[in-house]
């Protein structure tokens, strides 16, 4: 019952067009591995779903972007995410430019089927300007509230990285922050993990409490065997950011940039 | 007395009278000693945190690891915290309006930016659910602006719950004028008020008697050199 396979089979299953929710957060934890394979793939008019970094920037910058749903891009140590930025200023791509608590709320929805949740976040800001299809919803009750009605964000992929998981895709994170992973594996068709280590499902707790199991092997397609595989983000605790390798990102031009980062990665298989 | 740590006693003066809420400095090293400064003095009941998911038991100094942690705050409680509004944010913002309407999404014409900046971040959720303050650490006519270029933040004539405090370099505002627009509260030592009004892009609204900012008392300055024995506050104050 091996649901084993590789960064390039993960990449392959994505047909242009589609809808891919990243993990992570910024530049934390982001599934940098799987976002690499789908970078040397002629996959094009991707919307990415994102609390986005650098997986959102090297897409755009791939120009394998049509859409962008996300609250903000950023790298972290670096407010700016370079690469976003120029395809925003060129106007190459569209962007779904919402709250950082609708867009939790659109997760929350379409992990859970339901069409939307109601929230007061993105009332009276631009929010709702600059997203014209953005429906209110009153509340049936006494105080009769208006709340902005967030629709579900689903996906047809989702790729996320943790720290340990099993064959089958029970995966766990032993990070401080499990960030918002469960809910894009709930919220999509298909979930692919990478890992850190494949471990035997008996040796899950050993590293961390029950609570760490994040995702249910009900949620996931495939699991993939990626050490290394969040950097240059951060995967604590098994390691930090490398700023070095980021700044390099941030600041050489993506033509040079890429051909070298873009390699096969040693660790992959298959 | 340097014009960073009045301006960290003026951030810490924002979170006066909170109680038992989250203080949430966001927008720099200026605001996180602010809300750990008014923790340790005059507002002890306050919560902190270490910046990415920790509540911290003790007040640890900047970029220190806490050597107690009270609780835990990942992201996604945090987004919860933020619809609870026990919290009391300090933000940053690029633009901000005589309302109060700040903007840390783009510059320019937002469907193809003149400058892609952040994006919305959780401004719109805060701002409409928490007490907001703000802190500008160049308080110039690109930042106070007549009309921001996208409303992340939301302005008191756009239903904001509680705009507290707008700290500058310069000096501490409010949005106690007519209208819900902003008001000159006072001034940092050294500093006039004109200097203030050519630094502001719209209509400021000056009362009789503008203040001169409190200087930090001689406790103060003993907790601000634990909590930063490297200065850092300086380099986003200088002068």
């Amino acid at each position: 019952m091996t649901k084993v396979m590789s960064a390039a089979e993960v990449a392959c299953s994505v047909e242009s067009g589609m809808t891919v929710g990243i993990g992570g957060w910024g530049s934390r934890r982001k599934p940098m591995a799987l976002v690499r394979a789908l970078l040397r793939t002629p996959v094009r008019d991707l919307t990415i779903v994102s609390y986005g970094g650098p997986d959102v920037g090297m897409l755009c910058a791939a120009r394998k972007v049509r859409r962008v749903v996300a609250p903000f891009v950023t790298l972290d140590s670096i407010p700016l995410e370079p690469h976003f930025r120029r395809a925003r200023q060129a106007g190459e791509i569209e962007f779904v430019e919402y709250d950082e608590g609708m867009f939790m709320f659109g997760l929350l929805a379409g992990a859970h089927g339901l069409p939307f949740l109601p929230t007061r976040a993105g009332l009276g800001s631009d929010v709702l300007r600059v997203n014209p299809g953005l429906r209110t919803v009153r509340s049936p009750y006494a105080d009769g509230e208006e709340l902005v009605a967030v629709p579900a964000l689903t996906m047809d992929v989702a790729l996320v990285h943790v720290n340990r998981a099993d064959v089958r895709g029970n995966a766990q994170y032993l990070g401080p922050d499990p960030y918002f992973d469960d809910l894009y594996a709930k919220a999509a068709r298909r979930c692919y993990v990478s890992c850190e280590r494949v471990v035997d499902t008996a040796d899950l707790l050993k590293e961390g409490p029950v609570q760490s199991l994040l995702i249910s092997r009900s949620m996931v397609a495939g699991v993939v065997a990626a050490p290394g595989g969040a950097g240059f983000t951060s995967c604590e605790p098994d390691y930090g950011r490398d700023e070095e390798r980021q700044r390099r990102y941030a600041e050489i031009p993506w033509e040079s940039w890429a051909p070298e980062e873009l390699r096969e990665d040693p660790h992959e298989q298959g | 007395m340097s014009r960073a740590d009045v301006c960290v006693v003026a951030c810490a003066e924002a979170f006066r009278g909170d109680g038992e809420i989250l203080a949430a400095a966001i927008g720099g090293a200026v605001t996180v000693l602010g809300a750990r400064l008014a923790r340790l003095t005059f507002e002890p009941d306050l919560l902190t945190h270490d910046g990415v998911c920790l509540l911290t038991g003790d007040v640890p100094a900047l970029g220190a690891a806490p050597e107690v942690v009270e609780g835990w705050l990942p992201f996604r409680e945090h987004l919860w915290l933020v619809l609870n509004g026990r919290r009391h944010v300090m933000l940053g913002a690029s633009q901000i309006d005589r309302y109060g309407n700040t903007n840390i999404s783009c510059i320019g014409d937002w469907p193809r930016p003149r400058a892609q900046l952040l994006g919305v971040r959780g401004a719109p959720g805060n701002t409409r659910c928490d007490p907001t303050s703000y802190w500008i650490p160049r308080h110039s006519p690109r930042v106070f602006v007549r009309q921001v270029d996208l409303v992340s933040g939301l302005g008191t004539d756009r239903g904001a719950r509680e705009l507290r405090r707008v700290v500058t370099d310069l000096a501490v505002l409010d949005f106690g004028a007519p209208g819900g627009s902003m008001r000159l509260v006072s001034v940092h030592p050294g500093v006039s008020v004109a200097e203030v009004l050519a630094a502001t892009g719209f209509e400021l609204h000056v009362p009789a008697n503008v203040g001169r900012t409190r200087e930090p008392t001689a406790e103060e300055l003993r907790v601000l050199d634990r909590l930063d024995p490297g200065r850092v506050r300086e380099r986003e104050v200088p002068g």
